[in-house]
């Protein structure tokens, strides 16, 4: 009886040595075991009543599901294309200046001088911002698949030209757009004391786990990343399939932009989403994906991205300097990808390996004895 | 003759972890001579250049080079020797112009004086009468001036031995001859070249002598008006004429519907690839196949009616009417499957599992909206994987992991999954185990009598002749000839190969 247990555990504890969800969930384990041992009070949440009124729940758990949640939200998207196209999209944050400006734009009128609410409809200028993202994702998509420029160098175009493009959709005037209803999006549904962009996070999430039951996109993404040959031979399209991925990121800018934007309430065309590629490719990697492409894990790409996010909250709890942030954020970085990359992973595997000869053996005397 | 021998390769021995490439393989080059070296995929040419090339260290033997022995431990050393060798790819750069790739690190010199590069460049260019000007840049030269430029810069390099891999292969009918009068003029300077190629034709216009290679052992070197086309032929496959029966066993014919009528029928077919137009019919539980030697243009055919390669002419016709095939996704929905040569690179997904990699030809068929559920692909799978015994631990073993054998049984099962009307097999029995192979051949055949047609393509003339009522004869790209029911033997497929009645 005893041993069916032991066995049960070993075969599960095995399962998940070898799922490559460990990496991050290590990662993540490791972040709270600091996090308790510096100082408990980290996890604490509390109630308080924010500026608008609202009673809502605050803490650092509270700001990592919060702003996490773009990250979340692009890091779908990112695992697509990595895992199609074997190759990385660094626009994606100039591509959500581009949504975030477009919305601004739209919301605020013609004149773009409406400081009071809201002049635009908010559905119209989602649904504008959505398709300028996504015919973004398909210039890129269309460079990368169809005239086979590697991805970094095709989205190295709207990388450098979208922040100005964004800039020149609202004249560059500095907008702000006071509005309790659009506020919402990025802060608080009155009554409800979670964040709102978890929600739109978790929306994002069904949505793609809907699409990745009801069609055939993730084996489709896979066996293009894998052997693109292979895949036209069994009648797929691989060029389309990498161009569909490219604009499925895009739709994901296009998210992140509205949250971007709702949470300021204004759009600020050189900061909206900056550098949130880097973090983007980063959770993916972090998810334990090979950035070369082929099979992903969504699950652990989106616990990648959570822990970024984690990661930036404990730093700032630890009062570290927000200029100083990237270069503590770099270290954790390179220890993780070191840790999770293949020559380590090989080097565990055999010592593991080796450990269980080893006991094996002392067993084996054991039973001598 | 008075040529004297300038090259001798005596007892060659190579040996890689399993397999042993070279087995006393003895091999001699006279000054001023085009010597062929001939023989099937894995007979160990490539081997023997590359040691010849200090690519491969040699386990054992010796290398003379006019007499002296000489050990070559790197390609830098043999040029040093004056063994100099040109692939098939270029390796010159493209952006470079043509006298600087004739001279670019060819001597310790670090400024060049570009006039007197160009105006020796332009001299040699001249001497060997390739049609190019110095100072062009070498991308916008066509393929077959880049390979004489090659060949120019290897020469001039104090070349006694020259080593062309196959130069021939991506070259046009023009083009080849320009480059056999480069050779010749070549050879008149006494250079000794070896020429490695598919292209039996090409032997027998400028040859001089054959070695032939086997199974990695010497076969044999000919004069070349000693050795006819079929006898060379019959060498290469390692089978005498007269050595082998028909073996055909009495297996079961398709007799029901439609027994008659052409399933597949195409007409002046030609694709990008490089083939000749060719027609092409199967009938209904007919088991037909093309043969040829490698290279000879016989996947390159399947190829097409499958839409691999992209077509440029020609008309495929199904049961009598006409369908338009321009990618695989619509011979798949014609109801054609096609398992390819080269397994690795065009066959298996290697990191998917068993289960996708036997569901994803029909997943694609059933459209992009409506995924197979769970419970179905592992039915399909299971059914499938014990159909043809395949060994895997589960359903989700990744492919990569199975032996070769297993992983074609797979792409089989892919393939039969789709209930095809006609199925095509490139080499489904290359690299596998005996038992696997007569287990394929057994399956083909049973196939057949169901009603299936199917195209079989193998290096082994035994398996076609024991599987093919019917076989298309290919040569040097285009189809020579069609070998019938009796009149399957070994020696008419060879003699046929070889083009000689």
């Amino acid at each position: 009886m005893k041993s069916k247990v032991l066995n049960n555990s070993k075969t599960f504890f095995k399962k998940l040595t070898s799922n490559q969800i460990i990496i991050p969930l290590l990662a993540l384990l490791f972040l709270i075991v600091f996090n308790l041992i510096r100082d408990p009070g980290f996890f604490e949440i509390k109630v308080v009543t924010n500026t608008s009124g609202h009673t809502v729940w605050n803490g650092n758990l509270m700001s990592i599901i919060d702003f996490g949640s773009e990250l979340a939200i692009l890091t779908i998207g990112m695992t697509f294309v990595t895992a199609a196209s074997g190759g990385q999209d660094i626009s994606i944050g100039a591509t959500a200046a581009i949504a975030g400006s477009i919305i601004a734009r739209i919301l605020t009128g013609a004149d773009g001088r409406a400081p009071q609410g809201m002049e635009g409809s908010l559905i119209l200028a989602f649904l504008v911002a959505v398709l300028a993202c996504v015919l973004c994702g398909a210039f890129n998509g269309t460079l990368v698949a169809y005239f086979k420029i590697p991805p970094m160098v095709a989205t190295l175009i709207l990388f450098t030209a979208g922040r100005s493009i964004a800039s020149w959709i609202n004249e560059n005037r500095n907008i702000s757009i006071v509005d309790d209803k659009f506020m919402i999006i990025g802060g608080f549904i009155p009554g409800i004391p979670i964040p709102t962009p978890f929600f739109i996070a978790v929306l994002c999430m069904i949505i793609t786990a809907l699409v990745l039951k009801f069609t055939t996109l993730g084996l489709y993404t896979q066996a293009v990343g894998i052997n693109e040959n292979s895949s036209r031979l069994n009648g797929i399209n691989p060029k389309f399939i990498k161009l569909l991925t490219f604009m499925i990121l895009g739709l994901g800018a296009a998210v992140a932009g509205l949250i971007k934007v709702s949470r300021t309430g204004t759009c600020n065309y050189a900061g909206l989403c900056k550098d949130i590629e880097m973090d983007a490719i980063l959770a993916v990697a972090l998810g334990g994906n090979a950035l070369g492409g082929g099979k992903f894990n969504l699950k652990a790409s989106i616990l990648g991205a959570y822990i970024i996010q984690f990661l930036t909250t404990t730093l700032l709890a630890m009062e570290v300097p927000s200029t100083a942030l990237p270069a503590y954020k770099a270290v954790v970085v390179i220890i993780l990808v070191v840790f999770s990359s293949p020559v380590v992973r090989e080097k565990m595997n055999k010592l593991s390996a080796y450990i269980k000869v080893k006991t094996a053996k002392n067993v084996g005397k054991e039973g001598e004895n | 003759m008075a040529n004297k021998e300038i090259l001798k390769m005596r007892n060659i021995v190579k040996t890689f972890p399993g397999v042993k490439a070279l087995q006393g393989v003895d091999f001699t080059l006279r000054e001023g001579e085009i010597h062929a070296l001939m023989g099937e995929n894995g007979a160990g040419k490539s081997t023997l250049i590359k040691v010849l090339t200090g690519v491969y260290e040699k386990n054992d033997g010796q290398i003379f080079l006019e007499d002296k022995e000489i050990t070559i431990h790197s390609p830098e050393e043999a040029q040093k020797n004056g063994i100099s060798t040109v692939y098939q790819e270029i390796t010159l750069c493209p952006n470079l112009s043509v006298a600087e790739n004739l001279f670019i690190a060819r001597d310790g010199k670090k400024i060049k004086n570009w006039k007197k590069m160009n105006k020796e460049s332009e001299k040699l260019l001249q001497s060997l009468s390739i049609p190019v000007k110095a100072t062009e840049q070498l991308a916008n030269c066509s393929i077959a001036v880049q390979q004489m430029v090659a060949i120019a810069r290897a020469v001039d390099m104090d070349c006694k031995v020259l080593i062309l891999d196959e130069p021939t292969s991506s070259l046009d009918d023009n083009e080849v001859e320009r480059l056999f009068v480069l050779m010749n003029n070549l050879k008149a300077r006494g250079v000794g070249i070896i020429f490695v190629t598919h292209f039996l034709d090409q032997v027998y216009r400028v040859c001089d002598r054959i070695t032939v290679l086997r199974d990695g052992k010497l076969v044999g070197e000919y004069e070349i008006k000693d050795l006819p086309r079929v006898q060379l032929v019959s060498k290469m496959l390692g089978k005498e004429m007269d050595d082998m029966a028909d073996i055909k066993s009495d297996e079961k014919v398709y007799t029901g519907e439609n027994a008659d009528s052409d399933v597949i029928a195409v007409e002046a077919l030609q694709s990008t690839a490089g083939i000749k137009p060719f027609d092409f019919n199967i009938k209904k539980g007919e088991v037909n196949g093309f043969t040829g030697l490698l290279g000879s243009g016989r996947s390159e055919c399947v190829r097409a009616i499958f839409g691999a390669d992209k077509v440029v002419q020609g008309t495929v016709k199904k049961d009598g009417k006409e369908i338009k095939i321009k990618k695989p996704l619509d011979a798949m929905k014609n109801g054609i499957g096609y398992l390819p040569e080269d397994r690795k690179n065009d066959g298996i997904v290697g990191d998917l599992s068993v289960k996708d990699n036997i569901i994803i030809a029909l997943q694609v068929m059933n459209g992009f909206f409506k995924p197979f559920s769970k419970a179905e692909a592992e039915k399909f799978a299971e059914e499938y994987i014990k159909l043809l015994n395949i060994k895997t631990a589960s359903s989700e073993t990744p492919i990569k992991s199975l032996s070769g054998g297993n992983q074609q049984k797979v792409i089989l099962a892919r393939w039969l999954l789709t209930h095809p009307q006609y199925l095509i097999l490139d080499e489904p029995t290359r690299g596998i185990d005996v038992g696997t192979k007569v287990d394929i051949q057994k399956l083909v055949l049973q196939l057949a009598s169901e009603g299936m047609s199917v195209t079989f393509i193998s290096s082994e003339i035994d398996e076609m002749i024991r599987t093919c009522s019917r076989l298309i004869v290919m040569r040097d790209r285009q189809k020579v000839g069609e070998i019938k029911g009796e009149d399957i033997t070994q020696n008419k497929i060879m003699s046929t190969i070889a083009g000689e009645n």
